[in-house]
């Protein structure tokens, strides 16, 4: 079993308030924080914000290219920072461990989305069961 | 401010229908190009898709199953303050695949309280949900950890 090596870093944006609710639709989460401008700036921001779960989905393209679909078995998110429209994230991962149970084989990795800014958005660990190769 | 009192309160059970439709809206929406989803005729989900529960839940009553699923507004976490602080996916083999009937339950974990880097307290409240198949295997679970902060929050989204 040879250790994964991580892709290059996924790089998506500048994001727009369509990201935002294109990912709404899809979530079935339609808080109007992250698409109404006026029940956002009610709510004391400039903006409205990016929604957390969009950026744990990238992260999640990220991981699921690099170690398959088939293979999740858990996917932890932290939200950190706020995202707004315009911004750029970056998608990028590390191996933290990897260990046998039960007969098969796993890995744990860390998942982080970080803006243009250099600030992290969102923090994932994430656990896959690896093929046999 | 949070209702603690809302801890352990459990939801109807109600049904959560994975299908290929969505599963590629979804796929489209976190920009994933994977053949696992797209060339696939019954694909398998992306790692946060069951977040479509909120879907699911929502049309309980017109479906018929009716009930009160969601136990989250029991909590009565404000909108304008309550955060989404961690979200968390357990699957206990491979995920479901477009075709399959999940039955989703959910139920209030913890609420407790912490101080806030930037003073003030800030309300966690934990919401689990299991997913199980047709044959009552329990395939998945979620788990939503909401935040309401003192103020307009800085450091969560």
């Amino acid at each position: 079993m040879s250790t994964p090596t991580p892709p290059p870093p996924l790089v998506v944006g500048p994001l727009t308030r369509t990201d935002f609710v294109r990912y709404q639709g899809a979530s079935g989460d339609m808080n109007p924080l992250h698409h109404d401008e006026v029940f956002a700036r009610s709510a004391g921001y400039d903006a409205p914000l990016a929604i957390g779960m969009l950026n744990a989905g990238l992260l999640a393209t990220y991981a699921t290219d690099w170690l398959g679909p088939e293979n999740i078995r858990r996917f932890r998110i932290r939200f950190k920072e706020q995202v707004w429209p315009g911004d750029t994230v970056t998608c990028t991962g590390t191996v933290v461990k990897e260990y046998e149970q039960d007969g098969d084989n796993y890995v744990d990795v860390e998942l982080t989305c970080t803006r243009q800014t250099g600030g992290v958005a969102v923090q994932v660990w994430a656990t896959f069961i690896q093929e046999a190769q | 401010m949070a209702n603690a009192e809302a801890t352990g309160r459990t939801g109807t059970p109600y049904e959560v229908a994975i299908e290929r439709g969505k599963i590629l809206e979804f796929a489209a929406a976190t920009h994933s190009a994977n053949p696992a989803y797209w060339q696939d005729p019954n694909p398998v989900i992306p790692p946060t898709f069951l977040t479509v529960q909120m879907f699911w839940a929502e049309w309980a009553e017109q479906l018929g199953t009716g009930g009160d699923p969601n136990p989250w507004h029991h909590v009565e976490l404000d909108q304008q303050r309550g955060m989404h602080a961690e979200q968390e996916y357990i699957f206990h083999g491979p995920p479901p695949r477009a075709g399959t009937k999940l039955t989703a339950q959910s139920r209030i974990g913890e609420i407790y309280d912490k101080q806030g880097r930037k003073g003030g307290t800030m309300t966690f409240a934990v919401m689990i949900t299991e997913f199980r198949d047709e044959t009552g295997r329990l395939v998945a679970e979620a788990r939503l950890t909401g935040v309401e902060t003192g103020r307009v929050p800085e450091e969560t989204s």
